[in-house]
């Protein structure tokens, strides 16, 4: 899924101060997941800024929504008919819910209510950490299932460096050497024989080095 | 056993305090509460195992942002007791009575009444 964190209630109240009548929209989907910008989130969020502006005299009109998803039109479009009745929008789906939006919606003001992070896992109630970073031509049938772009703080494709010790990463302790997991994962699977092979020079052009990417399916498009 | 306690609390029923949510404790203020807090059992002692230890995160959420917002993160609080201790229910009931009535009416109250607003 995609994780985000909930940005600082300060920061929301900066971005619609001078507004009068705010939508707050969630997400169902990975947000509601992480617990940052599903249907909860959106109450919370509601309530306390509706307290926090009424505490500063000032009476706003805000009002909830949560969508089953923001990228997809479909969902998008049921807030056609009531959009012209707010002057800005918070939205607390990913970057990526919160930029359809404002597609969609050209003439209305869209505010990110959350801050997108990764894709990533769930480890524990509470803690999340990346897993993918898209890259476009996935390599982790060679890596003993472990991502060495997304879980190596140098992206090696050819490992461990020499700063991987007792098994940690050397830009902290607590994080595990990605390079360490795949060894003892391809020993554990009895293929060690494959940390041997070098992994050939990767072709970044499918990763955000190339520019922003598409999927286009021809077999799918109408 | 008869225990007086402040008549000025109102007591909210709950199965466990696991079904407590940071927007209950958050209605309860928008609504014009002074003050709110959360009686679950003793830690380790929870029925559903964890329904308490959640509680007390959801009253640190609420906290927060009750804080931020200007209303006073004191104002919810979390206690934990046995069901034996009606006493000490009693005494919890003084303590937050007092410490409340210290930090004065909820600021949103007091703004509502001045602005007529409605909610
Ligand atoms: S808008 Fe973002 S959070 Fe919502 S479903 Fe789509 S990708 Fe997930
Ligand atoms: S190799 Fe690429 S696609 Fe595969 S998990 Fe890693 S970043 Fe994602």
């Amino acid at each position: 899924m995609i994780v985000a964190k909930q940005k600082p209630i300060e920061e929301i109240i900066e971005g619609v101060r001078d507004y009068e009548k705010i939508l707050i929209a969630g997400c169902n989907e990975c947000v509601t997941v992480c617990e940052a910008g599903g249907k909860k989130e959106v109450g919370i969020l509601a309530s306390a800024l509706r307290m926090y502006f009424m505490n500063q005299g000032k009476n706003m009109k805000i009002d909830e929504v949560t969508l089953e998803r923001q990228c997809d039109h479909e969902y998008l479009e049921e807030l056609r008919k009531i959009i012209d009745r707010y002057d800005v929008v918070i939205s607390l789906a990913c970057g990526a819910g919160v930029q359809f939006m404002a597609e969609k919606y050209f003439r209305t003001r869209v505010l990110p209510g959350v801050d997108t992070c990764f894709m990533g896992v769930t480890e524990e109630r509470g803690v999340w950490s990346e897993r993918c970073q898209g890259c476009g031509k996935c390599i982790l049938g060679e890596t003993a299932g472990i991502c060495p772009i997304s879980r190596c703080a140098k992206r090696i494709l050819n490992g461990p460096c020499g700063g991987s010790t007792k098994g940690k990463c050397e830009i902290d302790k607590e994080l595990d050497c990605a390079w360490q997991l795949i060894i003892d994962r391809l020993n554990e699977l009895g293929r060690l024989d494959d940390y041997e092979k070098i992994i050939p020079i990767k072709d970044w052009s499918t990763e955000r080095a190339g520019g922003p990417r598409r999927v286009v399916r021809e077999d799918l498009r109408l | 056993m008869r225990i007086q306690y402040p008549e000025n609390i109102k007591i909210i029923g709950v199965p466990c305090t696991g079904k407590v949510d940071v927007l209950h404790l958050l209605r309860a203020f928008e609504k014009g509460a002074d003050g709110v807090y959360v009686v679950g059992c003793l830690e380790g002692d929870c029925r559903f195992n964890s329904g308490n230890l959640r509680a007390r995160k959801r009253v640190e959420q609420a906290q927060h942002i009750l804080e931020s917002i200007g209303v006073g993160g004191e104002r919810v609080q979390m206690y934990n007791l046995s069901s034996g201790e009606g006493p000490r229910f009693a005494e919890i009931a003084v303590e937050m009575t007092e410490k409340i009535r210290k930090m004065g009416p909820n600021p949103i109250k007091i703004s509502k009444e001045k602005n007529g607003c409605m909610i």
